[in-house]
This record gives C-alpha cells, structure tokens and sequence, in this order.
C-alpha cells in the first residue's frame, strides 16, 4: 500500500503574528515552525498503516526552503522517502497549493492520500477536497477515525449534531483531524536515519491566484479586563456587569 | 461588480438553521449593494426549508448526505441563476461542501469569513486566521467566487416572506460516499455554533459529575444558553467531542463566554477568541484565560458557579 501525506509547515501555534508594515499582508514569521497539527496526525495514521499493514509512507510538502525541515521531521518520525514541490513562497490561494500538490501525486499511484483537515495558519480548509477534485477520486473530510480494508475506507467524523460514518472506495483522499491520533516522538535512532533518507525536488508549478489579500491588521485588542478576587458581593458585581456594560443577559 | 448571489441553506427539522438565516442577511446586503438578486438554494426537500428568502431554488436529490451531490447540485443552480457570488455558513457540513462545489467549479474560496465591506466597487472579505491572531481582507479575483461565513457573524434575517420557489432539474453525479448519520444524544438542543451564551467547562470542573453546576448555571441563563468544554475534558470523555472547542475542536463567536476552570492556552482561545464577551473563573491568577477576559473572577469554581446561578435567580 502506497500512501501520501501531504503536511504543511506552519507557524508554532504559540508564536506571534503581526501584520506586516506595509499595512496588506501578514509580516514574514521569525519563530519556530512546525508541522501543521492536523497534518501530524495523519503521518500518524499512516504510520500505523505502515507498522500494520506494511505501508510505504512519503510525505509531501510545498513550500519554500524552510519546508524540508518539515520533511524530515516527517521522515523521523517514520516516513519513508519525502517530496518537495518548492517555491519562492507559500501561496495565499490555497488552490494554488491545492493544483500543484495535485499534479505531482498525480505522476504515481497512490491507495491513500492523507491530508490535516486545515493548516492552522492561513485556514484555507480546502486543499484536500480540491487535490480528490482534480484526481476524481473521492473525499472525505474532517476524518476522527479510519479504518483501511483492501479497498474501501470506513471513517467517523463529526458535524453539528451528529456523527457520520462514512464508506467509500480506495484511492482516496482523508482530511483527518487531530483527535483522530497523538503523532509519536521520533525516535533518537529515527533521527539518524531520517538524514539518510531521500528528500526529492521538483518545482512547483504554480498558476494564477484567483484570491489577494488587501489588508492586514490585528483584531480589536480587548481593553484590559476587569479582574476581581471572588467575594461576598462578586456574584452580584458580575450579573450587574453582565447586565449593565456588557448587555448580554 | 458581480452577478447574482445564492445561499446554499442548511435545512433540518425546525426549518432553514440560523446559521443560514445569518447568511441570508449578508447576501441581501451584498445584492442591495451590487444591484444583483439573491435567492436560496434548497437541496433534497423543501417543505421545510422555505423561510425568509423572497426566492427559492430547489434542487431536488436522492436522499442521503453525500456532499459531492450536495456541491454539485449547488454548482447546478449557481449556473442557471446567472451566480457570481455563493454563500454558504462555515459550519462543518457548510465548510465540507463549499470546498468540494469551489474546486468543482474551479473558482476561489474564502473559508469562515467573520465580515464583508465594500470599498470603491470591490467587495473585501474578512477573515480571522491564525487562530485569530490577525485579520485580513480578501479580494475575491474568480468568477464566480464561493465563501463560508463563521455563525453568528450576522444577525439572522428576519420575517419568512412567502417565497418563490423554482424547482430545477440537475443530472447529478452517482455518489462516491456511503454517509450514515446519528445524531448525538444531547443534554441541550442548541448547537454550540448557534448559542449566543456558551458556559464552557475545563480541567478545573475535576469530572463529569460535577457537570451539574454547569448545566444549571445554563439553565439560569436561558434559552440562548448552552455548554461547551476544552479538549483535555473531551479527550477524557467527561463530555462529548461536538462540544469541543479550540483549534482542533469549534471556533465559536458567542455574545458570552464563560470560562469555568480553563487555563486558556492559545490553542483553547483559538476557537473563542471572537467571542465578543469572555468571563473567566480561575482559582489561579497567573492563568492566561485572565489575558483575554472582559471579566475575571479569581476563585474556587464550585463556590463561584452556584453564586452566579443564584444570583441570575434571584435577581430576575
Ligand atoms: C496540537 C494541539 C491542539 C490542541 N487543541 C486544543 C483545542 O482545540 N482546545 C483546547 O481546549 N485545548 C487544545 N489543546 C490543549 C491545550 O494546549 C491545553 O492543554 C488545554 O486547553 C488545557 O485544558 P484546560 O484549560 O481544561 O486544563 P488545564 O490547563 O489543566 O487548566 C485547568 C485550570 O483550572 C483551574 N482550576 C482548577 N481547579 C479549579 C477550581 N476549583 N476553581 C477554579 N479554577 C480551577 C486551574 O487553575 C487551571 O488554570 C491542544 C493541544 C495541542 C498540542
Ligand atoms: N503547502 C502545503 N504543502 C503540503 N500540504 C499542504 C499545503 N497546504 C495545505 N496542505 C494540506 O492540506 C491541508 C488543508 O490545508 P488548507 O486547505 O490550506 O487549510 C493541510 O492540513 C495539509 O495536509
């Protein structure tokens, strides 16, 4: 079983993000970077594929130089062998990202393509379903369980109200979440080997962008807040807050 | 600017949901502004979906929940309604569907939006990424252009005219997934996403069984009133996943949030953080949900919880 997990560097959830001092975009981030969480999760799942099933797991990633870190990380945690589709810089149209990932998973055949259900910085919440899209295969989206059989996929997601169990065919794309699986710690040894492994290039191809962003700025900051040590009239204070400043109740 | 717009409505048992109602509003200011018509798009049954559009689109489909036939019967009216502009609510179901109809049409999509303006002739999207650290404006640059809207960033539209409703045939595409649905047994009927008050209970709360204080405190606060947890509470199976909120869980904009024994890391606030009001209760000081609340009780929840019920009660 041949299985692709396409993971996005994004931003440390603890780091800054300012907008930029040109007023329309958001400025270059300084910290560190991550694999996007949702994204780790599903190396996870496949991963466990690989330890069960015997899968052969590669991990792609678009991005500019800074992303092969995340390869490796990817491929110390297990992964076998690492694709980057590279460019000059993340594109803001996630169908952009979403048509070059494509065309490189599409020079192979693959079981399973594995996907975050959204990259917790731009939260595009799309590529997944665009990448099934163009492969016409099917999608399944904001996935919390999955089990593979030889050639169906049955998956557990959540909507409002409601859980879904969803069925279908293999090749698929899977948009899992992060409850889905905690991703394992590489292991020292897996550290070492992950330097050995293959990180294949190829540039991306990337076309127009049908989305631009016209300013940036950060929210409304909220005035520092009142704060009060809980006493005999704190109850009081606060339903009066509620009622009289805030007029929510 | 722009031609028509649709709204692709979500439907259930009480009628179009609130979350569609609210974008209802958005696609009556954008028509009025563009000079364009709007109209909802109802698929699969319509007797109880038609509320407050002056026009409905009614797509017709086998049953079940398959969102790729759901996406392409969307793509089919956007077409004949002569569409430049299609809305949907960024709930989870509203998100899924508006991927799969972008990428079937190949246009841009702009996922949870939290605003809309219009300056010289273009229309900017607002949205909150990073987990609301920033807010950008976006120009939608395809024809047509497709975009979520986060619950409860409109006042749902109000009144239920009587509407027209046009039935249309679409080929639709044999589906690709089996989707079986169950709803999940809840304590309170109000989607976390829709309630304009949500009481959010965390590690703090210590178990389940204490839970009560919670609900009761929902109870005082009324029908718009519901609960909701942090992960590590979720995780733990003290209450059920759809009440998670936060990066990996529900991003929600309630008009209240009460904060019960949360600690406030930045993936929790992720999914809060446009709330417009957070109260927070924490024995702790030093606790960073402080950072962010209009209102901060520092004390033992199981003292402070009951003295708010009481005093919601008492004060009527
Ligand atoms: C990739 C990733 C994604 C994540 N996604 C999410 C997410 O979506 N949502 C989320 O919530 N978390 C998420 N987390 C977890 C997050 O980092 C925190 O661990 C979590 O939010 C903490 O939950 P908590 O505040 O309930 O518990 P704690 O951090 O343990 O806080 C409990 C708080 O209760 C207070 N307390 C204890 N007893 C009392 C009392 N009697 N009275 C008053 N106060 C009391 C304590 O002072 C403390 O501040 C994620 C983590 C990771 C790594
Ligand atoms: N630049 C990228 N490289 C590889 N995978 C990506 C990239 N951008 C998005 N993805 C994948 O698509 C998922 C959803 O991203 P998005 O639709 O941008 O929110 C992510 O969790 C990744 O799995």
């Amino acid at each position: 079983m041949e299985i692709a997990v396409c993971i996005k560097q994004t931003p440390d959830t603890e780091g800054a993000v300012h907008p930029a001092a040109d007023g329309y975009s958001v400025a270059p981030f300084d910290g560190t970077w991550i694999i996007n969480p949702h994204d780790e999760a599903a190396v996870e799942l496949a991963l466990q594929l690989k330890d069960s099933a015997g899968a052969h797991v590669t991990v792609v990633a678009l991005g500019p130089a800074r992303v092969e870190k995340a390869l490796r990380e990817a491929l110390a945690m297990g992964a076998d062998a690492a694709v980057h589709v590279k460019c000059d810089a993340m594109p803001v149209d996630p169908a952009v990202t979403a048509r070059a990932l494509a065309e490189e998973l599409a020079k192979r055949h693959w079981s399973l393509i594995l996907a975050g259900e959204v990259a917790i910085d731009s939260q595009g919440a799309q590529v997944p379903q665009r990448i099934a899209g163009r492969l016409g295969i099917p999608c399944v989206g904001a996935v919390e369980a999955a089990t593979i059989d030889e050639d169906h996929c049955h998956v557990q997601r959540m909507v409002e109200g409601a859980r879904e169990y969803v069925q279908c065919t293999i090749p698929a794309v899977l948009a899992i979440n992060r409850r889905l699986a905690e991703p394992r710690y590489p292991t020292f040894r897996g550290i070492m080997q992950a330097k050995r492994k293959p990180v294949d290039v190829v540039e991306a191809r990337l076309g127009g962008t049908g989305m631009a962003v016209r300013r940036a700025y950060l929210p409304d900051s909220r005035e520092k807040g009142h704060m009060v040590q809980y006493g005999a009239n704190t109850a009081a204070d606060a339903v009066r807050f509620l009622r009289a400043v805030a007029k929510v109740i | 600017m722009a031609g028509n717009i649709i709204v692709v409505a979500e439907h259930g048992e009480g009628g179009v949901r609130s979350t569609s109602r609210e974008v209802f509003t958005l696609a009556q200011e954008l028509a009025s502004a563009t000079g364009g018509e709007w109209a909802a798009v109802v698929i699969g049954s319509v007797e109880d979906a038609v509320v407050g559009s002056p026009r409905v689109l009614h797509v017709p489909r086998p049953a079940g929940r398959d969102p790729d036939t759901c996406a392409a019967a969307a793509a089919h009216a956007a077409e004949v309604f002569g569409t430049g502009i299609i809305l949907l609510a960024a709930t989870a179901t509203g998100k899924d569907v508006a991927a799969r109809l972008a990428a079937m049409l190949g246009v841009a999509l702009a996922q949870d939006c939290t605003g809309c303006r219009i300056s010289e002739d273009t229309i900017l999207l607002t949205r909150a990424p990073y987990g609301g650290k920033v807010n950008v404006e976006m120009q939608m640059l395809t024809d047509p252009w497709v975009a979520t809207v986060r619950p409860r960033s409109f006042a749902p539209l109000a009144g239920s005219r009587a509407a027209v409703v046009e039935t249309m045939d679409a080929a639709l595409p044999a589906p690709m997934l089996q989707v079986r649905s169950e709803a999940m047994s809840k304590d309170l009927d109000l989607d976390v996403s829709e309630a304009g008050i949500v009481v959010s209970g965390g590690r703090g709360m210590q178990g389940p069984e204490h839970w009560g204080i919670l609900k009761e405190l929902v109870d005082a606060l009324g029908p718009r009133a519901t609960l909701a947890c942090s992960r590590p509470v979720s995780d733990a199976g003290w209450r059920p996943r759809s009440e998670h909120v936060g990066q990996t869980g529900r991003t929600i904009s309630p008009d209240l949030y009460i904060a019960c024994g949360i600690s406030g890391a930045v993936q929790h606030v992720a999914g809060i953080a446009s709330s417009k009001w957070i109260v927070a209760i924490n024995r702790d000081p030093a606790a960073p949900i402080f950072r962010v609340a209009d209102y901060g009780i520092v004390g033992d929840l199981f003292e402070v919880v009951p003295a708010l019920t009481r005093q919601l009660r008492g004060s009527q």
